[in-house]
């Protein structure tokens, strides 16, 4: 019999087949849409919801981001990447017996700063405690609801369109590395919430298609979730992606590839090719590594091309399986 | 960044492939013996720059792609054993034995962990005492003095629960299987930096004049591939067959003596089966007779039925520079990274799972 393994978790094609395995279950015309948060359109205005749960290890990766910064980030921005404005926040709360009352104090104090800062409420919540060794200290689970203020669908990709990066990429997960393996790096995760940033582009009504942020699986996974989804080739040009020499350090220590690193304050968007400069000069204000990075093309074979500095092309195929450092 | 932005540098690259296009005088069939310079290759997609006479081969030169199913039959034997904590190095969980693969018993809740640095051991040693530590020790020349180094280290701090599984195996023995065997077309070789870095550059000079085919040590950036490349057309244009050492940043002749002296003293030659390849003399190494106490093979029931190789994957061949990827029936169809039949397509420097990951782009 199969069964899960951490491949599943991985933001991988792996983590693709199961999620279809839930989805065939629950199948609905909202939950096949596979936005980032779900558009709710029946309820009076317009709602968007999202939910995401949250483990970290080591919970705390440096004194600014721990899984409380990370559970209010992660939630808050897969509302904003479909185009509504997050409002309200529930808060359920797995906590493995032991875990001290001023590490747990520290993390909400977090949730409350992130929550404040993105304009955002905790409105309800759940606790539960759980035996030593069954919870890997915390585990957390965030939902968001938001208000649509001009809806973004991944389903509205067409050739064309130009594909803008926010920022550099690989530095959540680095961050992760980092401090697992106890290295000596500079890296610090990019985690934030995008509010300042999509609301500033909705507000110069930039023609934003759609938007996603890169989180688990990387930048490879959305290009290639979005490759898949919308039929269209993508290509993408390597020397326009920001990725800073630390990160790149640990890719090649590692053997990983930076495209396939988490990224938690870091997010991808197509727009109308005319609309180009004006949303690079927009996301330049919050971050001098946002960069136009690509293209979507007009064949239609869903593949992801990567084009290198000295004009080689070769495909940016989607991360599989879970990430294990090579062997020499 | 330092060290890496220089090796990447496409005014050199491409001033290197404007060289090659013009001096090339006949196609030349190149194998990179390391699979790690095969997936530099694809990754940087040279081939869709190079001209078409430069025709790369791969070689046997990835340590999971040519360990036989057998060996990784016993990795799971071992780490299914209760009380374990089974230790190796990168993709090798990920290889199917004859049933499943490591990362398949893994979640059925053995404790199978992937290290970085062999060295990890000592720590996970030291607080499972109550449990029997494994360490599978797999890889060429690059990764031996670290198990050497491992093993004193456990010596040393008379640790009593640590035992190794040794897979180590040599990259010159192979070569010369390799070109021994009619069918192959080799005219030169890509030698791996890493290897060289420990054993020298040495020890390819006997490979060079008995078969006559130039041999470049090449670091593994593209710059160092495409200087390389170069190198070897120039060997062949002017009748050479040398070692060129293009990795003199950290190549020497002799290698590191320290590194070698430490293998030395806990291993021994001995002969080993090459996945597609077959027993090749003097091929591998094992431990020492005097350090028998910590052989896991000795010390642990290790004996294992193990299921032929698929007879649709043609790893074998490919492993021998006698066919491409393309040329297997079962890839990209039944065998996929997310599916592989053969190791060749698992491993993060197998020659399948690269050309699978990023090639026919061009097409």
């Amino acid at each position: 019999m199969k069964e899960i393994s951490l491949a599943h978790g991985g933001g991988g094609e792996e983590m693709n087949e199961l999620v279809s395995f839930i989805f065939k279950l629950f199948d609905n015309e909202i939950l096949n849409q596979a936005n980032d948060s779900a558009l709710l359109e029946n309820l009076g205005s317009n709602l968007a919801i999202s939910t995401d749960n949250f483990t970290l290890s080591p919970l705390f990766l440096n004194e600014e981001v721990n899984i409380g910064k990370l559970c209010v980030c992660g939630s808050v921005n897969d509302v904003l990447m479909v185009g509504a404005k997050p409002l309200y926040l529930s808060l359920g709360l797995i906590i493995e017996e032991g875990l001290e009352f001023a590490k747990l104090e520290q993390i909400l104090k977090s949730i409350k700063k992130e929550c404040d800062k993105a304009g955002v409420k905790v409105v309800c919540g759940d606790t539960k405690v759980v035996p030593k060794g069954k919870g890997d200290l915390l585990y957390i689970n965030t939902t968001c609801l938001g208000e649509v203020l001009c809806k973004k669908e991944t389903k509205n990709i067409k050739e064309g369109l130009s594909l803008l990066l926010s920022g550099d990429i690989g530095r959540h997960g680095g961050a992760v590395l980092v401090q697992r393996n106890e290295l000596e790096a500079d890296i610090k995760s990019d985690c934030k919430s995008l509010t300042g940033e999509v609301l500033a582009l909705l507000e110069a009504k930039i023609r934003v298609v759609c938007m996603r942020d890169a989180t688990r699986g990387g930048l490879s996974a959305v290009l290639n979730e979005w490759a898949r989804q919308s039929g269209f080739d993508i290509l993408v040009y390597e020397e326009k992606i920001a990725i800073q020499d630390e990160v790149m350090g640990i890719c090649e220590l590692f053997g990983y590839e930076a495209y396939e690193l988490a990224n938690e304050g870091t997010f991808v968007l197509c727009v109308e090719k005319e609309d180009e400069q004006k949303a690079l000069e927009i996301l330049r204000k919050f971050n001098p590594n946002a960069n136009i990075i690509g293209e979507v093309l007009k064949e239609k074979k869903a593949r992801v091309i990567l084009q290198n500095a000295f004009g080689a092309k070769r495909f940016l195929e989607a991360p599989k399986g879970e990430l294990l450092p090579r062997i020499c | 960044m330092n060290f890496i932005d220089e090796f990447r540098d496409k005014n050199t690259i491409l001033a290197f492939n404007e060289l090659i296009k013009k001096e090339l005088k006949a196609p030349i069939n190149i194998m990179e013996i390391c699979g790690g310079h095969t997936h530099s290759i694809m990754k940087y997609a040279l081939p869709s720059i190079l001209p078409k006479g430069i025709n790369f081969v791969h070689g046997p030169g990835c340590p999971v792609c040519v360990m036989p199913r057998k060996r990784i039959d016993m990795a799971i034997k071992l780490a299914a054993m209760p009380n374990t904590i089974f230790c190796t190095l990168g993709d090798l969980l990920r290889v199917p034995g004859s049933k499943f693969s490591l990362l398949e018993l893994r979640a059925k809740g053995c404790d199978v962990r992937a290290l970085y640095s062999p060295l990890e051991v000592l720590k996970i040693a030291e607080q499972n005492q109550d449990k029997n530590i494994i360490f599978f020790a797999i890889g060429f020349e690059t990764t031996t003095p670290m198990t050497a180094l491992l093993l004193e280290k456990v010596i040393n701090l008379g640790l009593e629960n640590v035992f190794f599984h040794i897979n180590h195996i040599t990259v010159p023995a192979p070569i010369h299987a390799i070109m021994n065997d009619e069918n192959v077309k080799i005219d030169a070789f890509l030698g791996p930096s890493h290897v060289s870095v420990i054993t020298g550059w040495g020890i390819y000079e006997d490979i060079a004049r008995l078969y006559k085919t130039p041999i470049a040590v090449s670091g593994f950036e593209p710059v160092d591939i495409m200087q390389s490349v170069l190198n070897i057309v120039r060997q062949k244009n002017e009748g050479k067959f040398e070692v060129f050492n293009q990795y003199q940043r950290a190549v020497s002749k002799e290698g590191n003596l320290k590194a070698q002296e430490l293998v030395k003293c806990y291993f021994d030659e001995c002969d080993f089966e090459f996945r597609g390849l077959g027993e090749i003399k003097k091929s591998g190494l094992r431990l020492k007779d005097e350090f028998a106490r910590y052989n896991a093979e000795l010390k642990f029931d290790c004996e294992v039925e193990s299921k032929n190789e698929s007879k649709a994957c043609i790893c074998g061949q490919i492993l021998r520079g006698v066919a491409k990827p393309y040329d297997c029936k079962v890839f990209g169809k039944a065998c996929t990274p997310k599916t592989p039949i053969g190791s060749c397509m698992v491993s993060g420097e197998g020659a399948c799972a690269a050309y699978y990951k990023y090639s026919k782009v061009n097409e």
